[in-house]
């Protein structure tokens, strides 16, 4: 066999080719991603031609065809056949961010809206210097905040109802939110406690609050808590409302923190109880800061719930942006234009909410590189 | 945790602020606070509505301003409360506000069961119905099956359901919250035909882009007098509001204007005009208010007519005739008790 | 603090109570359950108190009085006539009816969304992407306002629409008609052969499922369930006369009569409550696909079954197990935003009950403590019933 004559041999190597045409590049990426099977291709294809018979339509509509000077809906008819008359929001935006708020204070909610972010820093950026002492300056935010917004000692005073609008959903999400993760955590604390009593008095709160629709319990605030506060005492609506949504939340926040609280191994109580701590300071030293790591993607999604939530007020007659929409089209130049004003709405609400959604995203990617 | 104080801190600033001394008079109470507090509609083209600089403007929100200038003197003084069908009464009930001024019908129940003292009509309403022309109807009773658009937690859907009964007929509620969305429901013709009040009515309708293909039948099917309402068991405040509107009224009977008011308290020879405008009498201090709250009231929004006319006039978008809210001496209906 | 070798002291210190370990968890339960109580009671007392001032009584009669009011959307016989309580049993009725339209609508949707949003084409997976991201976003009110003025301004008047699917469909701008049955003569039986089917088919598929763990053999249990639904049922269906039949909507002066309306408040309801949960349901999918790790795919595959086995036999109960407790909330959110009915006009319980009836009596404490108590009934047995079979699929022995 090793006489053998053969005709060719490779005596190093040959050159790789390149991968085939269309397995590459662009048109490779297209093949694999998008035309690998009959039925993708089908999809690809549906896809596409949702896009193209919605998205050109809706850019016409809102930018090209669309009218911005116009101050009657007649007026903005005439000069566009499908575009969108912005003339009411152009007209009305600064009602909808402050409600009926005097324009000539409208720096302080402008001001508050400032110091909120001011005052997040420390809670958002884990590696500022001296974060316990500005945590403790970011207490003091909701204080401020009410002086600015409703003014006394010193500004000149800005009744409930004149509130509203954009404003109007800050003061209920802020403060819900803000008060809801500690009734919260203590409320998660107590039901996963070993005390029958306490647990079983969370349980039922928690319970309760779930069960129920939160426009029962806005009723309650408008219709029943008069009755259950003492003769004489009267608290303002936004007061009662923003108890109302706190309480909902506190809720569910509870029950987000509880899985949290869950989630942690058994060893890390049963460590805390060698190192023989006791219960407040294995919380607050071993427990919560795990549990609570966890639970941030929920407490997030909790929280952009709450901000949506918000909206349900305009069913007891309180003017945030959706409940502005009313009065309004009871204005007889804007009578009939509906789209146009929940699509501003709709847009507010979806840069708060996407914002808050990506944020807890971010928060999720982070946390999970290093702990598991 | 770190935030524990915060609620309950709070909590305590806020019901400081907050809690109203349980004093018996509301006269009081608005003096002391400064302001009045008065629910309106969420918005009813002609009667309430907000103008681009967010201020409420209307046939309703003149009767508050009204008020508000006889007891505070500067008919600005008002916090508006939006209140729905649903929540005006309880905001009444609970003492958010100190008077509720939403066309509101005069009823028995409302009266004795609700406990809401009626101040007066300011406006005489009826449940109409309106179709459009190209259905062919010409009569409420041949509306049989029909879909029919009703606001809810108002009377309007209680007289509808008595006069289909009554009638014999069917019909199928499509239930609304709003005024307006009942006009976007009918417009699109989601229902067959739209009740509410007849001002209601004639209000949409004067703002539909083709009014004439537009009818209100001519059953009227109800009595509908509207009016402004308070709480029981305050009778100085209800007084005060009773003798407001009584004011509007016996000034449009004089011919006492927001213009000449000053003029007619001065030069006027009918003793009446001079008592009411508080040039002579001490007729103010009955009901605890200054001798000249009535001149006051007109000048901030004129008399009767002149505030129908600016909201509700033929002059303007919603266009209705003054019909049975006329002044007596011209055939109308509204008919002010004596200044005396 | 002492160690157990030192005789305990037998003097009580009022300080103990609070430093004790032993005496401490008596004393925080103790001053909860005070607390609490006397909350309780404060409340009670100041809504007795106010109620009396008001000169307002707490009782229940006004549910026995004629109503005064119709409702467009019934799913029992009602009319202005009847009494507040049957008002609000309609409205209780279309609560359930909507929440559960909504619930099964939600998780197909949103099982489907799910799967595509993990799939390889970039294009709709994208394209889910913007819809999760959009819909998720957006409060449900607004959604449930805007789908609504779509509904009544897309679709046909009724004098314009064009029966569909032969006249099996009539899709107005007041709502969607579908024929309704008929029933005379001998329908009872032809009811109870088929409940009785639907019963063979458990029966019949438990024992598939034991024959096949015992012998192995596979039956085609599918086709035979199918045989077994419609046959009987027919057969008895013919010898009985054909005593159910179908009526059609038809144009009859304003409206379509005849069928089965659904109106435009329940659809739009239905509809964006459908979308918009089914966001949500998608997440949840996702979230539970991605925790099946690849290998439990590949270890069915080398034992020979089939992709679609491997889905339902191997996949599917490992994820339903993650996927579920997210649902069951899921599911209950449905319910309780299902209240936003009355932004529409359906008239559901908090649009009848906890509005119309409230509003028209007068007496908001009855109603909104019975509206309170129906909602928790229905929450709490929902969540029983998830639980129950959240139990029965969970991992077991641990």
């Amino acid at each position: 066999m090793s006489e053998t004559n053969f005709a060719f041999v490779a005596t190093s190597d040959k050159p790789q080719l390149p991968a085939p045409k269309g397995t590459t590049g662009a048109i490779g990426w297209v093949r694999e991603n998008l035309f690998s099977s009959p039925m993708n291709t089908f999809l690809t294809l549906l896809s596409l031609f949702v896009v193209y018979s919605t998205v050109p339509g809706l850019v016409n509509w809102a930018f090209v065809n669309s009218v911005w000077n116009a101050n009657s809906l007649d007026e903005c008819r005439a000069l566009t056949e499908n575009g969108a008359c912005w003339g009411v929001v152009r007209e009305r935006y600064h009602q909808f961010l402050f409600g009926f708020y005097p324009s000539e204070l409208y720096w302080r909610p402008i001001l508050a809206f400032a110091l909120l972010f001011v005052a997040l820093v420390p809670a958002l950026w884990d590696g500022m210097p001296k974060r316990g002492l500005a945590l403790m300056g970011s207490m003091t935010f909701p204080f401020v905040a009410f002086w600015l917004i409703w003014g006394g000692f010193g500004l000149e005073p800005v009744s409930s109802t004149q509130l509203g609008g954009l404003l109007l959903t800050m003061i209920i999400g802020v403060s819900g939110i803000s008060f809801s993760l500690p009734i919260g955590i203590v409320l998660a604390l107590s039901r996963s406690s070993n005390l029958p009593i306490v647990k079983s008095l969370a349980v039922i709160f928690i319970e309760f609050i779930r069960g129920v629709p939160l426009i029962t319990l806005l009723f309650v605030a408008h219709v029943l808590l008069n009755y259950f506060l003492p003769k004489g005492v009267n608290f303002d609506i936004v007061l009662r409302v923003v108890i109302m949504v706190t309480l909902f939340a506190s809720a569910y926040m509870a029950e987000v923190i509880r899985g949290g609280l869950a989630a942690l191994p058994k060893g890390q109580y049963e460590a805390a109880d060698a190192l023989g701590l006791g219960y407040w300071q294995s919380m607050r030293l071993i427990i919560l800061p795990q549990a609570l790591k966890i639970s941030i993607p929920g407490i997030v999604n909790t929280f952009i719930g709450l901000f949506k939530d918000t909206t349900l007020v305009l069913i007891i007659g309180l003017m945030d942006p959706l409940g502005l929409v009313a009065p309004t089209l009871a204005d007889q130049r804007w009578n009939g234009i509906v789209v146009e004003l929940y699509a501003f709405i709709a847009f507010m609400f979806f840069i708060f909410c996407f914002a808050m959604s990506r944020y807890s995203m971010y928060l999720e990617r982070k946390l999970h590189t290093g702990h598991r | 945790m770190k935030k524990m104080i915060l609620p309950v801190a709070l909590g305590a600033a806020f019901a400081a602020t907050s809690l109203s001394a349980a004093t018996a008079g509301t006269l009081e109470d608005v003096q002391e606070r400064g302001t009045l507090r008065c629910a309106v509609s969420t918005g009813l083209a002609g009667f309430s509505y907000t103008d681009e600089n967010g201020k409420w403007q209307g046939f309703d929100v003149d009767y508050c301003r009204a008020v508000a200038a006889a007891v505070l003197g500067d008919a600005d003084a008002v916090e508006f409360s939006p209140t729905t069908g649903k929540t005006r009464f309880t905001a009444l009930a609970s003492g958010e506000v100190d008077i509720l001024s939403r066309n509101t019908t005069w009823t028995y129940s409302r009266d004795a069961d609700l406990k809401f003292t009626f101040l007066g009509v300011s406006y005489y309403d009826g449940q109409g119905f309106m179709v459009k022309k190209s259905l062919g109807v010409t009569s409420a009773k041949e509306l049989d099956g029909a879909t029919v658009c009703i606001q809810t937690g108002t009377t309007t859907e209680l007289n509808l359901s008595d006069y289909f009964t009554a009638e014999g007929m069917s019909y199928e509620p499509l239930s609304i919250e709003t005024n307006t969305e009942g006009r976007a429901n009918y417009l699109a013709d989601a229902c067959d035909v739209y009740t509410t009040d007849a001002s209601g009515l004639a209000a949409s309708r004067a703002t539909f882009e083709n009014a004439a293909d537009h009818i209100i039948l001519p059953e009227i099917i109800s009595k509908e007098p509207l009016g402004p309402l308070v709480r029981h068991g305050d009778d100085q405040w209800a007084d005060i509001g009773r003798w407001v509107l009584n004011a509007m009224k016996i000034a449009e009977e004089k011919g006492i204007t927001a213009a000449n008011a000053d003029e007619m308290a001065a030069t006027s020879k009918d003793p009446e005009v001079k008592r009411l405008l508080g040039a002579s009498g001490e007729m103010g201090a009955a009901i605890g208010l200054n001798n000249d709250f009535a001149l006051v009231a007109i000048k901030a929004v004129g008399n009767y007519g002149e505030s129908f006319e600016r909201h509700l006039g033929t002059q303007t978008k919603v266009n209705l005739a003054r019909g049975l809210n006329a002044v007596w001496t011209e055939g109308g209906l509204q008919y002010a008790p004596p200044f005396r | 603090m002492s160690t157990s070798t030192v005789p305990a002291d037998n003097s009580f210190q009022l300080s103990q109570l609070w430093r004790d370990a032993r005496y401490r968890s008596y004393t925080i339960q103790i001053i909860a359950l005070v607390v609490a109580l006397s909350v309780v009671m404060m409340l009670i007392g100041n809504a007795v108190e106010n109620l009396e001032a008001l000169g307002k009584d707490f009782n229940f009669g006004f549910l026995f009085e004629p109503a005064g009011y119709d409702i467009g959307q019934r799913l029992v016989e009602y009319t202005s006539a009847s009494g507040h309580w049957k008002a609000a049993l309609v409205g209780l009725l279309n609560t359930l009816l909507v929440a559960f339209l909504a619930c099964l609508a939600a998780t197909v949707i949103g099982v489907f969304v799910g799967v595509l949003r993990l799939s390889n084409n970039w294009v709709i997976s994208r394209l889910m992407a913007v819809y999760i991201e959009g819909v998720r976003n957006v409060p449900l009110l607004l959604q449930i306002l805007a789908w609504y003025a779509v509904f009544i301004h897309v679709f046909p008047k009724p004098k314009q629409a064009e029966p569909l699917l032969g006249g099996a469909l009539v899709a107005t701008n007041r709502g969607f008609y579908i024929p309704g049955f008929t029933y005379e003569g001998a329908y009872l039986a032809v009811v109870a052969v088929f409940l009785a089917s639907i019963a063979g088919i458990f029966i019949f598929r438990s024992w598939a499922k034991k024959r096949q763990e015992e012998t192995g053999q596979i039956l085609p249990v599918g086709l035979y369930s199918l045989g077994l639904l419609i046959v009987p049922t027919a057969i008895v269906y013919f010898i009985a006369g054909m005593p159910i039949g179908l009526e059609f909507p038809t144009l009859k002066g304003f409206n379509y009569v005849g069928g089965t309306k659904a109106g435009t408040p329940l659809i739009a309801l239905w509809f964006a409550l459908s979308i918009y949960s089914a966001a949500f349901v998608a997440e949840i999918v996702r979230a539970g696909i991605m925790a099946i790790s690849k290998g439990q795919t590949e270890a069915a595959y080398a034992l020979g079954l089939r992709p679609q086995r491997t889905m339902s036999l191997v996949v599917l109960p490992q994820s339903l197990r993650i996927i579920i407790p997210p649902m069951i909330s899921n599911y209950l959110n449905i319910t309780k935003n299902s209240s936003l009915a009355i932004a529409v006009g359906y008239m559901d319980l908090t649009g009848t009950l906890g509005g119309i009836t409230l509003n028209q009596t007068g007496r908001e404490m009855e109603c909104m403590l019975l509206l309170m108590a129906t909602y928790l009934v229905i929450s709490l047995t929902i969540s029983a019933v998830m639980n129950y079979y959240n139990e029965s699929v969970k991992l077991k022995g641990r």
